[in-house]
């Protein structure tokens, strides 16, 4: 058994939680004053995801970079190599606001769009 | 000199300025709006990371974003849109502004005008910090600035200075583009920022916060080379003996925001801890053709607060332009215990409702805020990341309206 201690952050309350694992299964969760506060350690302790926010590359145009987002949260220790693809993507101006970069990014079911238009 | 006359003349395209555009245009007043730079969307334009939206619009938005979708109401609205074009002087006779864009002098004579121009970073000169004066010392926003806007890294291994929400968006900004971030240095014993970005930005990555720690020392010729860390007792005091180098060829500097007042300041007054104008519920100065919102008034947590401040303004204005703004005697809302910004300033009796909008100075538990002793509110916790807002209306209100002044404190447990 091993025991993890986290902070949550659904409310300001910012309760302390501890979630007692049994390899990936959860045995119990205390601290948490609501029952948001056992659904975010429920995730969290498990598989935490993220929004991962950067930059590609623009060839061609005025902007030398275009901000991207992933459209859905993906597993936080997957980023390492999520920055790593994405420092050998690169997109043509001039792009709309909106545009898949990349579907179906790392295998993750998201997809990585643009934030702003660049040009 | 080309002379313009319109209703409603908005100063700054950020969220409360293209807000306050929209809502004024909406009410029937033409409006024109001036930004200084080429493009609108404020400081939105560099938050690219996701977390704005969830109020105005019920899904999390990257800052780009939620400045594309207010431009598109701008753009409905009918207002027009001036970019390039800065400020020079207000004549308050008339009133007038002068404004200088690439086209040359332009003057306006506005019935009414909205300042929402924003606040400004405190610069590192203004924190006395002893040592050389290298380069590689940035405040948040322009290191924010360089890399999301222009693509450029501002250097190799940072150490931030202060754990404000900027700050903590910078240090995983930079680590996911390759910095190393040493650590984040917090002259007080308590995070600056909101607890989610304390974890998301700091704790994901294993990213060090020094808490009660402050930079005693800066080293370099030309480049920063490394700074000395120092922990801080209860009055900010360095300790001596706790000293320790950082090496580090960038120092980020998230320090604090100043609302921008410089071309009004002798026009109106300002409140002295908010920093900006004083204003009534509906967001009008004490110089009645002059309104104010968003960051320049006070400096607010989130945009959806400062665009719905910036509606509030422009919707404002555009009455005062008809000669339709109802005006009562103002009665001052006055800062008791534990209150530090506040907005608005005062009530005027005449409004349907107002919100109002209050930072405490130090994380408390269990408190209630107190609002002339008509309306009490318990927060269970109470953060100085986290403005508490508190609407007023109804009963409430016309009671609070027929006081000669309104305290307003936040009392412990």
């Amino acid at each position: 058994m091993t025991e993890k201690k986290l902070v949550c952050v659904s409310c300001p309350m910012g309760c302390e939680l501890t979630v007692v694992l049994e390899g990936k299964k959860i045995v119990s969760v205390s601290g948490n004053r609501c029952p948001r506060g056992e659904e975010y350690a429920r995730s969290e302790a498990v598989e935490p995801r993220r929004v991962l926010m950067t930059l590609v590359r623009v060839e061609g145009g005025r902007d030398r970079v275009v901000s991207v987002k992933t459209d859905r949260p993906i597993p936080l220790r997957l980023f390492p190599e999520a920055m790593a693809r994405v420092r050998e993507l690169s997109v043509r101006a001039p792009v709309t606001i909106g545009t898949v970069i990349e579907e179906n990014f790392l295998s993750t079911g998201a997809n990585l769009v643009t934030t702003r238009p660049a040009r | 000199m080309r002379t313009y006359t319109v209703d409603v003349l908005v100063v700054g395209g950020g969220a409360a300025g293209m807000a306050a555009a929209a809502a004024a245009a909406r009410e029937g007043a033409r409006t024109v709006l001036l930004e200084r730079g080429e493009r609108l969307g404020g400081v939105l334009e560099q938050c690219i990371h996701p977390g704005f939206g969830l109020h105005r619009y019920r899904e999390e938005l990257t800052g780009p974003e939620f400045a594309h979708r207010m431009r598109q109401e701008l753009d409905d609205s009918g207002a027009e849109v001036f970019t390039g074009a800065t400020v020079l002087e207000i004549l308050p006779d008339g009133p007038a502004v002068k404004v200088v864009s690439p086209k040359g002098l332009k003057k306006f004579r506005p019935r009414a005008v909205v300042w929402a121009v924003g606040a400004r970073e405190r610069p590192f000169g203004a924190l006395r910090i002893p040592g050389t004066r290298p380069s590689g010392v940035f405040t948040a926003g322009l290191a924010q600035r360089l890399l999301d806007l222009e693509g450029l890294l501002p250097g190799r291994r940072a150490v931030i200075l202060g754990s404000g929400d900027i700050g903590l968006i910078m240090a995983r900004r930079l680590h996911l583009e390759g910095v190393e971030v040493r650590a984040v240095l917090e002259i007080q014993p308590f995070p600056g920022g909101l607890t989610r970005n304390v974890v998301q930005c700091l704790r994901d990555f294993g990213i060090p916060l020094l808490l009660s720690h402050t930079v005693a020392e800066v080293h370099g010729r030309e480049r920063l080379e490394g700074i000395t860390a120092v922990r801080v007792d209860e009055h900010r005091h360095p300790i001596p003996g706790t000293e320790r180098r950082i090496e580090a060829d960038t120092l980020i500097l998230s320090v604090g925001l100043i609302p921008e007042v410089r071309l009004i300041e002798d026009t109106v007054p300002l409140d002295p801890v908010n920093r900006g104008p004083r204003v009534n519920g509906r967001l009008q100065t004490e110089v009645p053709w002059l309104f104010a919102a968003g960051n320049c008034v006070a400096v607010f947590d989130l945009v959806d607060t400062v665009a719905e401040l910036g509606e509030r303004a422009g919707a404002s204005a555009a009455r005062y332009a008809r000669g339709d703004l109802p005006s009562g005697k103002p009665v001052p809302l006055v800062r008791g215990e534990n209150v530090v910004s506040l907005v608005p300033s005062c009530l005027d009796g005449t409004a349907e409702s107002a919100r109002m909008y209050l930072r405490v100075p130090r994380p408390m538990e269990g408190v209630t805020v107190d609002v002339g002793g008509v309306v009490r509110r318990r927060v269970p916790v109470a953060r100085p990341a986290e403005m508490i807002e508190i609407p007023l209306d109804g009963d409430a209100l016309s009671e609070l309206s027929q006081k000669e002044r309104i305290v307003v404190e936040v009392k412990p447990k």
